[in-house]
């Protein structure tokens, strides 16, 4: 089995980077350690914090955890995928950028108008609380 | 015996003789009709031994512009069907009063309307939008060919695949009854156990998927391929309409998929997402939906501008008025559509302040397509208009399109709203706007880039004919709407007790009428410009006096687009090449390098139609062994590393030279 | 319009003719449209958890997420799939060191670490199944089990690909093509791993708290 040139595509190169300065950064073991490095630690806290119960009120714990989270997706965008402004002419940012903001959008939006949905039309229904188990009524004779 | 039966099941589900509708005269006609009309092309295909040249140079086809084309057959053919659906709804409903319960039960006329719909947004202008962006968009780049040409002609063929499951339902089994959206409950399995939605779900699915792919592919392409020298703020107006688009389905069409997805969960695993009980929440259904289904109509009506915007410019001999704050309100209206979706459910009881601040994101998004309607008039104004067919659907868009979107502002005021909601008003705005923005820009777009994909033009007499009827028939057919709904007649029924209403449904029928002639002229206007196409011929390749590149290239134009990359220097490229004296290059040609055609595409989409149709019928055996051929040929795929070859540089100097003869014998 | 030949080989190859160019290589567009798949790919998610995020309180009188998530094997799982990340980031170097045999052995470690994290969760969702918490018994399970098992599916799609990808590294080599492909994965595995930042916080860790 040869190792490269198995072939006679002259289109294809074997060897090193791609050419027209195409490619992202590819990073280095530093950097590759570094995020590897990061990211445990910013795993291991929340795990931590929900296991060990180590704040008193939920929501606290809950804001703690998303914004660890926030962080640790950061983190995997630049040491894991070299997320910079320049990879592809500022396009894969823009793409990025453009994406998260409507996330945000989707479900911020959604959580409110579902909020105000629920409210309004569905009285008596409080989250979390237990609805009387109704039966399937496919499973019904 | 048992293992037998079992067996049985497995292959065949729920699928059984009793699929096919014995007992309905107008499906059998119809399927006679289709019988004997498939035979006969079929049987023409063969005798005139057509399928050699229809597999390597169609199907297989990893050309643009084949794939363009393709699209936009499609279009028109599933128009065909769709407006089938609309005559039938309006007869019955024009003669539908008090004991006259027509000729469609509900059970069929519901179906009717939900097909209609369907038909329309996903099989008619989906694919004519896409077809034209297809075509024109690599060649107003310079482009040779799309970033991805194979992942093109897979997405036509999921794109197809999809319609021909929706064509199927006719047949065996039947379409959903739930209107064009599915809303559950009524489109869960309780209340939808039948397989209508199953093979709404489905068809809508597997065109989704390329649909997708496509926008992936257009954005790839402009933001990568454009020629050297074309900047962002000096691509046409039509590809930055299209850059938007693209966008817009890239964002949008995930959130369909996932949707849809969560619906089949629904029905055929009995999840919870969109139940009454068990903690499931139709309401978000409605909320998730929308969130893609507004996105979807701008992702309609954004291309029908672009084209505007070049045809205005190319008959007004004149460059477009405000190009800068074109772009700027094409991108305002791309982010703004997301803002907006909740319009479409205000009556559903989200309360004044989610209204309120969703009425005022929709009232606000109707200012930047006013700016494009100022600078379209900005630019008629002085200029030296011609009043080819284009242009002549440009103009009844512009008129036709401002009524449609001040119904709209109206209905973006959410009291207003509550009383027109789901009323023949909201029906005649969105019409309005469709056929007013969408179908009208077609048409133009249509006889506009006509000349450049076959080389002659299109007759004008009976475009003139189909376009007097369209507008004619369209004011006719859905004024009469407007004034329905404002009384409070709702929409999706289909029989009324109140016999003083039925004079407008008459009228609406006669403008129905009308329409059929203005489709009947279109078709007429392709024969007729086939036998006339000596006379009719483009051989300049730039009949009308273009601004843009695709106006440089023969047609039409070879497969290889252009022999050499144009340069580019300033907006309306080729208006720049023209003045400054452009002398064509008539010798140095090299090969020159470009993808394969391949069948996997088709084979691809096939099987994943063939998976659909087993998913929908529970036939679980099938359905695996297809999913796994699916897979196997996608992997097969993968391992052709030899998708392209050269066009010989001898080739190359042939066809060009051809060209050079033929204008040096014009000049 | 003119019609005498332009720029005749020989006369003035300095200067650029004006309105063309001889020879042009269009960038390639594949990892530029790859990211966008997954841009697109990232609101699917963002549908799924926009379906939890209303969902996830709706008991229907079953289990709470605090009742039937095993933290411990979270954990676990988690920590296998960051460590398939980077397994693979040795891949993508050894792979610019142009080192075959090496990239195919990071390579198929990663391949490995997410079969495990596959079989880990299999082993959850047959568990829950089984002590009748299946999909079908609320509406916070029906989003749980759709979130956590696309994204499962994704890892599992991940593993065909980087199987096939194998095959033809094997077969080719480090061509061009190859290495294309190479990036795309790597794209498509730590956009994995960033979804499931995503679920170990929101669906587990914050399912549990009350």
């Amino acid at each position: 089995m040869s190792a490269n040139n198995g072939h006679s595509d002259h289109s294809d190169h074997a060897h090193g980077h791609g050419h027209h300065g195409t490619h992202a950064d590819h990073g280095s073991l530093k950097s590759y350690l570094i995020g590897f490095v990061l990211a445990v630690v910013l795993t291991a806290i929340p795990f931590w914090l929900v296991m060990g119960k180590v704040f008193d009120k939920s929501s606290v714990t809950g804001i703690v955890l998303l914004a660890l989270a926030a962080v640790q997706v950061v983190v995997h965008m630049v040491y894991f995928l070299h997320m910079n402004t320049k990879s592809e002419g500022g396009w894969n940012m823009l793409a990025l950028v453009f994406t998260v903001m409507l996330v945000v959008i989707m479900l911020s939006g959604s959580l409110w108008v579902m909020y105000h949905l629920n409210h309004n039309m569905m009285p008596g229904m409080m989250s979390g609380a237990a609805t009387s188990t109704t039966p399937d009524p496919r499973s019904l004779p | 015996m048992p293992d037998h039966i079992d067996l049985a099941k497995l292959i065949l589900g729920r699928l059984s003789w009793d699929a096919i509708p014995y007992h309905e005269p107008i499906l059998l006609m119809t399927f006679a009709g289709v019988a004997i009309g498939g035979a006969a092309v079929l049987g023409l295909l063969t005798y005139f031994r057509l399928w050699g040249v229809l597999w390597r140079d169609w199907i297989t086809s990893i050309d643009h512009k084949r794939i363009g084309i393709m699209y936009i057959v499609l279009g028109v053919v599933m128009l065909l069907r769709g407006f089938a659906d609309a005559l039938m709804m309006r007869a019955q409903q024009a003669m539908a009063f008090g004991d006259s319960a027509g000729f469609l039960p509900p059970h069929h006329y519901d179906q009717i309307f939900t097909a209609h719909g369907v038909i329309m947004i996903f099989f008619v202008a989906m694919p004519l939008v896409t077809g034209l962006m297809n075509y024109v968009v690599p060649l107003q780049i310079g482009a040779r060919d799309v970033a991805f040409p194979f992942l093109n002609n897979f997405s036509f063929w999921m794109t197809t695949f999809g319609s021909v499951l929706v064509m199927v339902s006719l047949f065996v089994g039947e379409f959903a009854r739930t209107g064009w959206l599915a809303y559950p409950p009524l489109s869960g399995i309780l209340a939808s156990p039948d397989v209508g939605v199953d093979y709404y779900i489905w068809s809508l699915q597997i065109a989704g998927v390329g649909t997708l792919l496509s926008g992936i592919n257009l954005i790839a392409t402009i933001v990568k391929m454009r020629a050297p020298g074309m900047t962002m703020m000096k691509m046409p107006v039509f590809t930055w309409t299209s850059l938007c688009t693209n966008v817009l389905i890239v964002a949008a069409f995930p959130v369909l998929t996932a949707v849809l997805a969560m619906l089949g969960l629904d029905r055929t695993f009995g999840t919870n997402f969109f139940t009454s009980d068990l903690g499931g929440s139709a309401m978000m259904y409605v909320n998730l939906i929308w969130i893609w289904g507004h996105p979807e109509v701008y992702i309609l009506v954004l291309p029908a501008f672009g084209v505007f915007s070049e045809v205005v410019s190319t008959f007004c001999s004149k460059r477009l008025f405000g190009y800068t704050s074109m772009v700027y309100a094409s991108v305002v209206i791309t982010i703004l559509s997301y803002l907006v979706w909740l319009h479409h459910f205000f009556t559903m009881g989200s309360g004044a302040s989610v209204n309120s601040f969703f009425g005022i994101t929709t009232m606000i998004i109707s200012i930047p397509t006013g700016a494009k309607m100022f600078n379209w008039l900005f630019t008629m104004y002085r200029g030296r208009i011609r009043f080819e067919v284009p242009m002549l659907w440009t103009m009844g868009f512009m008129v036709t399109f401002v009524i449609g979107g001040m119904t709209g502002v109206l209905l973006a005021v959410p009291p207003a709203d509550f009383v027109l909601h789901n009323s023949l008003f909201l029906i005649a705005h969105f019409h309005n706007v469709i056929i007013g923005g969408v179908v009208f820009g077609m048409f133009a777009g249509i006889n506009y880039w006509f000349p450049k994909a076959f080389g002659y033009k299109l007759d004008p007499f009976w475009g003139k004919c189909s376009f007097w009827f369209w507008t004619i028939g369209f004011y006719f057919a859905f004024m009469p709407l407007y004034v329905l709904g404002l009384m409070g007649v709702t929409r999706r029924l289909n029989h009324f007790d109140d016999p003083s209403l039925q004079i407008w449904f008459v009228i609406a029928a006669f403008g129905a009428g009308l329409i059929a002639l203005g489709i009947g002229s279109f078709l007429v206007q392709l024969v007729v410009s086939y036998r006339r196409r000596a006379e009719l011929a483009d051989l300049t390749g730039d009949p009308w006096g273009g601004r843009t590149l695709e106006w440089s290239t023969s047609s039409p134009p070879p497969s290889y687009n252009f022999a050499f990359t144009p340069r580019v220097h300033d907006i309306d490229a080729w208006t720049d090449m023209k003045q400054h004296g452009y002398a064509r290059p008539v010798d140095g040609f090299v090969a020159i390098h470009m993808p394969k055609n391949t069948g996997a595409g088709f084979v691809i989409a096939a099987l994943s139609a063939a998976f659909g149709f087993a998913l929908i019928w529970q036939m679980w055996l099938p359905a695996v062994l297809s999913f796994a051929a699916m897979l196997v040929a996608v992997i097969v795929h993968t391992f052709n590393y030899h998708r392209d070859f050269y066009i010989p540089a001898d080739e190359v100097v042939r066809t060009e030279g051809e060209r050079t003869r033929l204008l040096g014998s014009l000049a | 319009m003119n019609t005498h030949t332009a720029n005749p080989h020989g006369a003035d190859m300095s200067a650029q003719p004006r309105y063309y160019v001889r020879e042009h290589h269009p960038e390639n567009g594949t990892l530029l449209g790859f990211w966008i798949y997954l841009m697109s790919d990232c609101l699917i998610f963002a549908c799924l958890f926009a379906a939890y995020a209303v969902l996830g309180r709706n008991y229907a009188g079953g289990p709470t997420g605090a009742e039937v998530f095993e933290l411990p094997v979270v954990a676990l799982n988690t920590s296998i799939l960051l460590l398939s990340s980077i397994t693979y980031g040795f891949a993508m170097l050894e792979m610019q060191r142009d080192r075959l045999r090496a990239t195919m052995i990071w390579l198929a470690i990663t391949g490995l670490l997410g079969a495990c994290f596959i079989y880990l969760e299999l082993s959850e969702f047959a568990h829950l199944i089984a002590e009748g918490n299946g999909p079908q018994r609320s509406g916070f399970l029906t989003s749980f089990f759709s979130l956590v098992g696309t994204h499962g599916l994704h890892v599992t799609f991940g593993i065909v690909w980087l199987v096939t990808l194998l095959f033809q590294l094997g077969r080719h080599g480090l061509t061009e093509a190859n290495q294309r492909r190479l990036m795309c994965l790597s794209m498509f595995w730590h956009f994995l791993d960033v979804v499931w930042i995503g679920v170990f916080t929101f669906v587990y860790l914050m399912g549990v708290l009350p």
